[in-house]
């Protein structure tokens, strides 16, 4: 299995309270609370920890992109990722990822991105999401056109990367006489593809169509299961057979001495994350026309936004793995088992977790779980197992 | 007879329902981003107009065409129904959503119209009046801004929750993201056509709007040669519906005023 760090970039030092009377942490958590002298203290903080990750032995490390939120500083990830092109030597740099529908000229992504393929000599990492829906709201993009937008921006991103310019690009929201991107990628015949996203059905199928590496993100392991066989079954259909290398889970895992010291460390910071910096009501999550009626009739339903988890909701679940270093290896290759992946997209850092807290986490996992895991492939009949 | 028909029409191959009901010149009414229906205030209008009340494509029971993309479409949409039913002197009457395009179809062509009425309508924007976003609230929050009387809002309330219409409020939610998201309610290059409407223009606006406030009406006021305002009082964002009586008498009076003038 391949570790990567993967960084929400929170501003952990946000008025907990002053969220909860706001109501989210996002869109509307006015700005005034943001203190650019801590702030700048937590990018060096951050980018110091990829790049202790990379010293550590971890296979990649992640960047993502939210807006107008407490919940993570990375409105554009690029800056972050250029400058870690530098100084993580040698692990992969994955953005995982830019939401295509919010810009309004797709080229400035395929550009960004060819630039860090080069930069980096060929250790990047493409992924292209739409957003979550609050970006919507912050961005002032129409959430009827998302899937739309998302289509038609990864089209000519990849036509950017893979036919020689210059070229004319019709679309109905894009239109470009010339289309001639300087640099091209390092890799050709452009950068590994990945696609996170909270599983929605045909997100799977057409990444399992276009071969992209598909991430489960913030997920009970049992959904991550079924989803993951989801991307098999498509597969199949397809002709092919998907290779565990093509499905990666994104979680958490906090590694101390003992089970009771690791869940009493973890859990004010991991509630932090899932019930403070996470939470948003339902019209904030899902403006109209961004999923189709039946998804939201189907959320909807299920009440799933605004509920407050318990640490031991999220561990019960299989949504985090918290524990003793036995604990941690018990349960992640119970899960790598159940799912079939190959890839553990893990947050080091999460919520309000302090920086020494942080780098005694990752230190802890590189040497006491990242070992027994090099190379250890899915084992076991999944298909039995996710059903 | 001034109970309404539903039926359905097709318009260059895309099919919508549309209620019809009373006698006279025909009053064409554009429902607003919550959807069709024959409220009693209709009734009332139907004692002396043909009204006909088409649900917008995108909306309910009608079709959800491929070029539906914006307000102008829907404004060119209506601009072929009303060729395709042979309608004149048309009383063109619109609220919130429908006011758009009512003011868009006006803007482009009067030559079938009798007259416009705008109810508290999107379309244009007026600087630093605070506004309701209504994607950013919750259904009670959205009902407790549209209408003004605590009574009122009561009852709205309690009847607002019907699970069977589950369907056709979020159809009708989607369309209307599509249409007015971004810019949020409006189209910069409205207001710098406004000028062309040449018939008789009336604004009917709820005193109390807090979708639309009345500066609004101000504002359309100002951009519609010879255009008028009725403010009515203790109304929110739906005067046909809050003030049905003051709301019908406005509205009756002034197409009379405007029958005397001709």
């Amino acid at each position: 299995m391949k570790f990567f760090n993967f960084h929400l970039m929170p501003y952990r030092h946000a008025d907990l309270d002053a969220i909860d009377r706001n109501g989210s942490a996002w869109v509307t958590y006015s700005n005034r609370d943001y203190d650019p002298a801590k702030g700048a203290e937590l990018y060096h903080e951050y980018l110091d920890q990829m790049e202790l990750a990379d010293r550590l032995g971890f296979d990649g490390v992640c960047l993502n992109e939210h807006h107008q939120t407490a919940y993570g500083m990375m409105p554009t990830p690029g800056p972050l990722a250029g400058a870690l092109t530098r100084s993580v030597k040698r692990a992969k740099i994955a953005i995982l990822g830019r939401a295509l529908p919010l810009v309004n000229n797709p080229l400035v992504i395929a550009e960004e991105y060819a630039m860090l393929d080069n930069l980096s000599r060929g250790r990047f990492i493409a992924g292209f999401v739409r957003g979550i829906g609050a970006e919507y709201h912050a961005m002032g993009i129409n959430p009827g056109l998302s899937q739309e937008r998302f289509a038609e921006a990864h089209d000519l991103i990849i036509r950017a990367w893979t036919e020689p310019g210059p070229f004319q690009y019709v679309g109905k929201h894009y239109h470009f006489n010339y289309v001639n991107p300087w640099p091209r990628p390092y890799q050709a015949p452009h950068p590994p593809v990945w696609i996170p996203s909270q599983g929605s059905s045909s997100t799977i199928k057409w990444a399992a169509q276009m071969r992209y590496t598909y991430a489960q993100t913030l997920s009970p392991i049992a959904v991550v299961a079924r989803m993951f066989q989801m991307y098999r079954d498509e597969a199949e259909k397809l002709g092919y057979e998907a290779s565990p290398d093509q499905l990666a889970w994104s979680n958490t895992i906090y590694v101390a001495e003992t089970d009771e010291k690791a869940m009493r460390e973890a859990r004010p910071h991991l509630e932090a994350l899932t019930n403070r910096f996470l939470k948003m009501p339902t019209e904030m999550l899902l403006p109209p026309g961004y999923s189709n009626i039946e998804s939201v009739k189907r959320i909807r339903a299920a009440k799933i936004t605004g509920k407050p988890q318990t640490l031991d909701d999220l561990v019960r679940n299989g949504v985090v793995i918290v524990g003793s270093p036995n604990t941690v290896r018990e349960k992640l290759a119970e899960y790598q088992d159940l799912a079939g992946f190959n890839t553990s997209l893990t947050k080091t850092q999460f919520g309000t977790l302090p920086d020494d807290m942080t780098r005694a986490n990752m230190t802890a996992i590189a040497e006491e779980i990242l070992p027994h895991f090099r190379g250890r492939l899915p084992q076991g009949k999944r298909q039995a197992a996710a059903e | 007879m001034t109970e309404p028909v539903t039926t359905r029409i097709s318009v260059r191959g895309c099919s919508i329902a549309l209620m019809r009901g009373g006698a006279g010149r025909p009053l064409l009414f554009l429902h607003g981003g919550g959807g069709a229906g024959w409220p009693p205030f209709m009734t009332d209008l139907a004692a002396r107009h043909d009204v006909l009340a088409p649900e917008h494509p995108g909306f309910g029971a009608s079709d959800t065409p491929d070029w539906l993309d914006n307000i102008a479409d829907l404004a060119r949409f209506y601009l072929d129904l009303i060729d395709q039913l042979d309608l004149h002197h048309v009383d063109l009457v619109g609220h919130s959503l429908g006011g758009w395009i009512a003011a868009e179809l006006a803007a482009r062509n009067t030559r079938r119209l009798g007259s416009l009425t705008l109810i508290g309508s999107a379309g244009i924007h007026v600087p630093g009046v605070p506004q309701v976003d209504t994607f950013l609230v919750n259904d009670e929050q959205l009902i407790r801004s549209m209408f003004d009387s605590p009574k009122l809002i009561e009852t709205m309330l309690a009847q607002a929750k019907r699970p069977e219409l589950e369907d056709v409020i979020l159809k009708n939610r989607t369309t209307t993201a599509k249409l007015v998201w971004q810019p949020r309610g409006y189209d910069p290059h409205l207001a710098k056509w406004l000028h062309r409407i040449d018939v008789p223009t009336h604004l009917i606006w709820g005193a109390n709007d807090r979708i639309y406030p009345k500066e609004y009406a101000s504002a359309f006021q100002r951009l519609i040669p010879g255009s008028s305002v009725t403010l009515i009082p203790d109304s929110g964002h739906v005067p046909q519906v809050e003030q049905r009586a003051a709301f019908v008498a406005a509205l009756e009076g002034f197409l009379a005023a405007k029958r005397a003038a001709a």
